[in-house]
């Protein structure tokens, strides 16, 4: 409970803070807002021709790229604001004033910035799901499956990023690990199957790309051949639980900046 | 015997820094292969302080004080020794310590840059679980107490320095904690203000029964509220014991100021002690306590004076003949 509550005074507060300077958060909002409807006209451009992609009818692709907008944004919305959060705070020592507070401070240093330029690709990520679902045929099960998938891919991609950037405790300035875990994202628009063999395999066995939109899409259309989608509820878990042990491994090597 | 409040049991620390020579040639052996060097910057310090003493942290940049502070609240782990807080492993960060303990740097924050100081305080109050009206009431206290009522709903971008000091002491100190570690808390203040922050951790110590370890390099806030003073140097511990006590161990000497009827050379007063001050009519001398009488009786004897008094050196004299000594 308190940490919910932690959560909203935090939300309010970088919210809050964005809001103070009126003419730069307008820009934003302005700007998200274009580029969502370019992103939704390449969309429109790219999967109205009734193509198929590795196999995937193209309201199944959209599903994938559905998956990959909504991990996208919330990656603009947490990740990426928190991930700089990080990096400044080791740079500059504050990292000092939440480790002192008697709270989880993986939790503290993961929720307690918010960019709020993200929320139109959230919309756009959660219509264009919606859109895919709704196109493909999605029943009851399906929807919840979705849901449940959805939850784990942004999980999976959070434990990621914030392996990355623990390794600022080491390296200090690791912005730039946001183009990598962009990029990453990006490859993530289409179903793995759409690559040629050998980045299928690059891409589900050395980067978790498959995990992250491939797997939800074919845990929620009942594509699922095996087990392997549902690898990723594991593959998340692996990942949570490791940038876990690892923050309080990198802690022991914090030396908190000079005064 | 009451178990201390603070405790610090061979605390050492050893950082590698790295080294890199000048130009860019250095430049491109830093990048390709790091060179680093090993600095022993605290080395074998024990001390124990007992709940509600407020203790002075005295040495000159460098020497270590930091470094403990950040030991002793669990910051960083000690390279070897033992630190204890409230009878806790501070660097094990358990809840119930956390709750009790507060830091207070004079060169960092954590005070929201954007927003008034009160959404850092609901922030706060959240944390420590302080329901809001009871947080108010404490804000209310502690803000008449610092003189910032005014000022709580200002972004803290827009407040001077003295006020956003005084602000991190009122977000620091809402939990009401037990320990204060306070690392120069009036840095870089003027006069008004490092007297309010004075006044304002002196009056909470009384309220609280707080133990306070202290540093700083202005000796008026050591000389008006600590008892006792640590001394380190080089990582080393110095001295530890009462304030009076530091002045009798390294300064054996007595400070004498007179105002001459007529202007004199300073060479003059050569024989007399060491000339800390002379030119026009003002003169100011140390003179060893031995030789304080018949230095006295010469000076009646050999000018003609408007005054003169004999007092204790200024303790920033003191603690700086400690530190260019280096050594006990």
């Amino acid at each position: 409970m308190r940490y919910l509550r932690l959560l909203g005074i935090f939300w309010t507060a970088a919210a809050a803070a964005r809001m103070e300077y009126r003419a730069a958060f307008v820009v934003a909002i302005f700007a998200s807002l274009i580029e969502t409807a370019g992103k939704l006209f390449g969309v429109y451009l790219f999967y109205s021709s009734g193509f198929e992609l590795g196999g995937w009818p193209w309201q199944e692709a959209l599903l994938v790229f559905g998956f990959a907008q909504l991990v996208d944004a919330f990656f603009l919305l947490f990740f990426v604001p928190n991930l700089r959060r990080i990096s400044e705070m080791v740079q500059d020592g504050t990292l000092d004033f939440v480790l002192l507070k008697p709270v989880d401070s993986q939790f503290w240093v993961s929720v307690q910035k918010l960019d709020p330029v993200g929320l139109p690709y959230l919309l756009l990520g959660a219509a264009l799901l919606g859109y895919a679902g709704w196109a493909s045929g999605l029943e009851v099960g399906g929807w919840a499956r979705l849901a449940f998938a959805g939850t784990g891919a942004i999980f999976l991609v959070y434990a990621l990023a914030f392996l990355l950037a623990t390794t600022s405790i080491w390296f200090v300035k690791i912005f730039n690990v946001v183009h990598f875990l962009s990029s990453l994202i990006w490859s993530a628009q289409y179903p793995v199957q759409a690559y040629a063999r050998p980045f299928r395999i690059f891409l589900t066995f050395v980067l978790p790309v498959y995990f992250m939109t491939t797997a939800p899409a074919e845990l929620a259309l009942g594509r699922a051949a095996g087990v392997a989608p549902w690898a990723m509820f594991l593959v998340a878990l692996a990942l949570f639980g490791f940038s876990r042990a690892f923050w309080r491994f990198a802690l022991r090597f914090y030396t908190s900046a000079s005064s | 015997m009451a178990a201390p409040a603070v405790l610090a049991e061979q605390l050492s620390k050893t950082f590698l820094v790295a080294e890199k020579d000048p130009g860019f040639a250095g430049t491109l052996r830093h990048f390709v292969r790091r060179r680093y060097r090993r600095i022993e910057a605290v080395r074998g310090v024990s001390f124990e302080i007992a709940p509600g003493e407020v203790v002075g942290f005295l040495g000159p940049n460098g020497a270590g004080k930091t470094t403990t502070l950040k030991m002793l609240t669990g910051l960083v782990q000690p390279t070897s020794g033992r630190a204890r807080v409230l009878g806790r492993d501070p660097y094990r960060r358990e809840a119930a310590l956390l709750r009790n303990l507060t830091l207070v740097m004079g060169n960092k924050q954590q005070l929201i840059w954007d927003l008034p100081v009160l959404d850092t305080l609901r922030v706060n109050a959240a944390v420590y679980e302080i329901p809001w009206a009871e947080a108010e009431r404490r804000t209310a206290e502690l803000a008449e107490l610092l003189e910032i009522e005014g000022v709580l709903r200002q972004p803290v971008r827009k407040l001077s320095l003295g006020e956003r000091m005084k602000a991190e002491l009122l977000a620091s100190l809402l939990h009401r904690p037990r320990v204060l570690f306070l690392d120069e808390p009036t840095l870089g203040l003027d006069v008004n203000a490092q007297l309010a922050v004075r006044r304002f951790l002196k009056a909470y110590r009384e309220r609280y029964g707080a133990t306070l370890l202290l540093t700083s390099h202005y000796m008026a806030d050591i000389e008006a509220l600590a008892e006792r003073v640590i001394v380190i140097h080089e990582g080393r511990l110095l001295y530890d014991g009462p304030l009076g006590g530091l002045v009798e161990r390294f300064a054996p000497f007595k400070e004498v100021r007179l105002v001459l009827a007529r202007p004199a050379a300073a060479a003059t007063f050569a024989r007399y002690g060491e000339v800390e001050e002379a030119g026009g009519l003002r003169v100011r001398l140390l003179v060893e306590k031995e030789r304080l009488t018949a230095v006295v009786a010469e000076l009646l004897a050999n000018f003609e004076l408007r005054d003169l008094s004999v007092d204790e050196p200024p303790l920033e004299e003191v603690i700086g003949r400690v530190f260019a000594k280096g050594a006990v």
